[in-house]
């Protein structure tokens, strides 16, 4: 079943387009990798999808529902999640806080008590209890992205879509992110990846987009990505 | 909830607010026993410290700063000058602050989807607008520039303000541990992140706006009745648009003692150097302010938090090294 469907998605920037006429589906409970060279415009393809940018056409889909247009909050509301490629944690809360306001904003009527549970439980879902009272800032990057997807978890998604994850980890920290990707997906959230890291891309996911110069020019499963001559071409081969 | 309840706990941290709550006892029924001087100039301390505590509430809250502060003053000082004859003291200043309110948030609509410097500038230029706007109206359709407004005693404006601080200085305590406030908090620590986790900031930072500018008004019609005559320079004088900012500077934003005594210090320290040095006041905040923004970047109260931090560690340090 589809989830979240795009189609015709259309978005320039000073008339160079970032995102140029792309479909794509997303199934539920798969994990889809999206792909391609710096600048492909994998991140505005997120902006558009989360409702941060609006699309200049086309129209994006969400259980049913049109959500193209609509402000982030609500799409939040509704049940995507997304993390950012630059860590975006708030600085001045510890790591615990930074989780509680996920939970305490992303679902409606989540009373009090119930968001800190479910904070609690996400903090030990994710591996962060250690860290619960220290600031993001005083964190390894590895940590820094993991409570923006802590934070992202805590408003109850079932589409969560992470943008470069394992940017800048090293490859134990790059293991323990597709530990947790997978557990993830396991507890029945849909994913939607962008990553450079092919390992991770190749193992993790059932499906995957390649995006180049805002078109979409490939989809297919890892193994076809991965034998595929104009992704190597473009991409793979570089 | 921790952000929420971190006060709860400690009854160390009641000894300042039960002091301040004292205090503001004293504060309150010293007009029987002090000159009308002493009652006018505690009165003039009262507006600063309704203004910076409002102006914190939206702007040190979510770091857009505003310098509307005059504009919504003088909408409630119009509000006294129009309907003066016809209501009381509370009723005009409920109306200048539901008119206030009304504004910003029609302001707030337009504006708040500029960031930065940019809202800083358009919200200065509302203050120039209304002015203006009043100066044609009033030399159009009046013949004359300014307006005598309804007198109430010193005394009387005093209570009235007084009572409206008091909600002001309750607002700004509670508001933090409400939903709204840490939804507050979020926008200032990365809108961006705020709205993805749920938050429609737009319509958080319109309320706050509104909410601060409610104060703002109220106190405006409350002062013109102290003033007897008004124009529109006097209703929309700028120094009321960066005199609050530089009192929470100098106090400090994080916490509400911090414009409180920010606005103490700084009315004082006017009112004692206008009659007899009025251009070497101004020189003399303009000081005040770039070595409070040098040394202490989180104002007199953040310098306090810093020594009282330190005081604990040194005996945390102690008792850690016992045997
Ligand atoms: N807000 C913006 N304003 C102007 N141009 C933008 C904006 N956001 C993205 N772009 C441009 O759109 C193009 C696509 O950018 P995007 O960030 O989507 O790429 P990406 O695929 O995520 O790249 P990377 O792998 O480096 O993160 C780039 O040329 C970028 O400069
Ligand atoms: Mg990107």
């Amino acid at each position: 079943m589809q989830i979240l469907n795009g189609s015709g998605v259309n978005k320039a920037f000073g008339g160079r387009k970032a995102v140029d006429n792309v479909d794509f589906h997303v199934d539920e409970n798969e994990i889809l990798g999206l792909i391609g060279p710096n600048g492909a415009g994998k991140t505005t393809l997120f902006n558009l999808i989360s409702g941060a940018i609006k699309a200049d056409s086309g129209t994006i889909t969400y259980k049913g529902r049109v959500i193209s247009g609509m402000k982030p909050y609500r799409i939040c509301h509704m049940g995507l999640a997304r993390t950012f490629q630059k860590a975006k944690n708030f600085p001045d809360m510890t790591v615990r806080e930074n989780v509680l306001m996920g939970a305490v904003f992303g679902k409606k009527g989540t009373d009090n008590a119930a968001a800190e549970r479910k904070t609690d439980e996400i903090l030990s879902f994710v591996g962060l209890e250690d860290f619960r009272d220290k600031s993001p800032g005083d964190i390894a990057l590895a940590l820094q992205k993991r409570v923006e997807v802590a934070r992202a978890l805590a408003t109850s998604p079932d589409v969560l879509m992470l943008d470069e994850v394992m940017a800048g980890l090293n490859p134990t920290e790059v293991g323990e992110a597709m530990e947790l990707i997978s557990k993830i997906r396991g507890s029945g959230v849909t994913i939607i990846m962008i990553e450079h890291v092919m390992k991770a891309i190749m193992s993790l996911c059932d499906r995957i987009i390649v995006l180049h110069h805002g078109q979409k020019i490939e989809e297919g499963t890892p193994e076809h990505i991965s034998n595929s001559k104009t992704v190597i071409d473009v991409y793979l081969g570089e | 909830m921790k952000l929420i309840n971190e006060y709860k706990a400690n009854p160390k941290k009641l000894i300042l607010p039960v002091l301040v709550a004292a205090l503001l006892v004293l504060l309150g029924l010293s007009p029987n026993f002090t000159k009308p001087y002493a009652t006018i100039m505690l009165g003039t301390i009262m507006m600063y410290i309704i203004l910076s505590l409002s102006w914190n509430m939206f702007s040190g809250a979510t770091g857009y700063v505003s310098l509307a502060t005059a504009a919504f003053f003088g909408v409630g000082v119009y509000v006294s000058a129009f309907f003066g004859s016809s209501l009381s003291l509370p009723l005009l200043m409920l109306m200048g602050g539901i008119f206030s309110f009304v504004i910003a948030f029609l302001v707030g609509a337009v504006t708040l989807r500029l960031r930065g410097v940019y809202f800083t500038i358009f919200t200065l230029g509302i203050v120039k607008l209304l002015e203006q706007l009043m100066l044609y109206l009033e030399i159009t359709f009046n013949k004359t520039r300014g307006r005598f407004v309804v007198s109430y005693t010193f005394t009387e404006v005093f209570y009235w303000l007084f009572i409206l601080m008091i909600l002001v200085i309750l607002l700004s305590v509670f508001i933090k541990r409400t939903r709204f406030g840490l939804a507050l908090k979020c926008i200032a620590e990365g809108e961006d992140a705020a709205m993805h986790i749920g938050i429609g900031s737009t319509m958080v930072k319109i309320l706050a706006f509104a909410i601060s500018s409610f104060a703002m008004g109220a106190a405006g019609a409350a002062m013109a009745t102290r003033w007897t005559y008004i124009d529109p320079y006097i209703a929309f004088s700028t120094n009321l648009s960066f005199l609050p900012v530089l009192m929470v500077i100098f106090g400090g934003g994080r916490h509400v003692f911090g414009p409180l005594i920010g606005a103490v210090v700084f009315a004082y320290i006017q009112e004692l150097l206008i009659t007899d040095f009025p251009y070497v006041y101004m020189l003399a905040f303009g000081v005040i302010m770039i070595v409070s923004i040098i040394f202490m970047p989180n104002g007199i109260v953040g310098v306090i938090e810093n020594i009282v931090g330190r005081i604990k560690k040194a005996k945390g340090g102690r008792k850690n090294a016992d045997p």
